[in-house]
């Protein structure tokens, strides 16, 4: 391998990763007056991020990196269901949601092999 | 109750002592194992999961730039979508450098603090150092973000061994791990209404953009889902 084809993930890492990410970090050094949490584009920052975030969630259900890829579509998404409903049932516990959708992952992989 | 001042390295101590006994650690390891198993299998080495924990040092940026670069998406779509996620880290910034910078502190030792900045260790953050003297903040604080820090990156090492070594079932129990934590975390986060209606918005339109070929699908999904959660909230409020 060239140098460079071993360098560019790392690259990729730097100007993919770590820049987009790193710039508002740096941004809130340099804003010196406070910026009110309740703020109207505070919500709508936080309303994007979470779309964005649930967004990550469903592709990586609907296109699943190899090794989830072998349980089949219909398997993750009755185990996310159920997971998602024992953590809504029970305190809203996050613990309690990861137990009970995995639980439903393997069995369901067990009974339906893809 | 008398408090008897500490070195900068006392502080930087007594910081990462309160990340060892934090239940954010905990948690962060559990998230961590599910990026390092997410890494190893969409082929990124060890080495570069670490660095990318180092350097992003936000859960859902390294899931966001692991799944789409290890799903072939060009790097300017990841770029995209990891810079619209860090957004929200803007605002917890302010908060946080608020709480530990004087009148006399150089920006230049507020760096480490921003960097260290992410979702577990603001929250910690928020609760332990109002009973810290203010000039130990920032040593304090660098210590708990120091100390999560290491607990993430312990998680990531175990994930991404696991992930080599388990038997098919658990590889993908391991890889199940990361959607539905942070689906769950996410919706415990999500308390006013636009936030609700933001996490079923994307939860929605993600595999349908997807699916429909159109670019830039994770962006779109942000921008869109989040826009739209966020105008009903206004619709709500100037009905009232």
């Amino acid at each position: 391998m060239s140098m460079l084809g071993d360098l560019a993930p790392y690259l990729v890492l730097l100007a993919a990763g770590f820049l987009p990410n790193e710039m508002w970090r740096m941004l809130g050094v340099v804003v010196a007056h406070g910026l009110d949490e309740r703020s109207e584009l505070v919500l709508w920052v936080r309303s994007v991020a979470t779309a964005l975030l649930a967004g990550v969630v469903a592709k990586i259900l609907f296109f699943p990196p190899a090794g989830l890829a072998e349980v089949p579509l219909a398997v993750r998404l009755v185990a996310i269901a159920i997971g998602f409903a024992a953590f809504l049932t029970l305190r809203r516990s996050v613990l309690a949601g990861v137990v009970v959708g995995e639980a439903g992952l393997m069995l369901g992989a067990l009974w339906f092999p893809g | 109750m008398d408090h008897v001042p500490l070195t900068p390295v006392g502080s930087f101590l007594a910081g990462f002592r309160a990340a060892a006994t934090s239940v954010f650690s905990l948690v962060l390891i559990g998230t961590y194992v599910g990026v390092g198993a997410l890494g190893h299998n969409y082929g990124f080495s060890l080495a570069w999961v670490l660095l990318s924990t180092l350097l992003v040092w936000a859960g859902p940026a390294q899931v966001i730039l692991i799944s789409t670069l290890g799903a072939g998406a060009p790097p300017l779509e990841a770029a995209v979508a990891v810079g619209l996620s860090g957004m929200r880290l803007l605002p917890m910034v302010v908060t946080l450098l608020a709480l530990i910078k004087r009148a006399d502190t150089r920006a230049r030792d507020l760096l480490l603090p921003a960097h260290l900045t992410a979702v577990s260790m603001w929250v910690e953050s928020l609760r332990l150092l109002p009973t810290v003297p203010r000039e130990e903040r920032i040593a304090f604080a660098n210590g708990l973000g120091c100390g999560f820090l290491l607990a993430a990156h312990g998680g990531a090492v175990l994930g991404y061994y696991l992930a080599a070594s388990f038997p098919p079932l658990l590889t993908a129990g391991l890889l199940f791990l990361t959607p539905m934590a942070f689906l769950a975390s996410t919706a415990r986060n999500s308390r006013l209404l636009a936030e609700r209606l933001a996490l079923a918005f994307g939860l929605l339109l993600a595999p349908l953009l997807a699916y429909a070929g159109i670019g830039l699908d994770l962006m779109w999904t942000g921008v869109l889902g989040g826009s739209a959660a966020y105008a009903v909230h206004r619709l709500r409020e100037a009905r009232r």
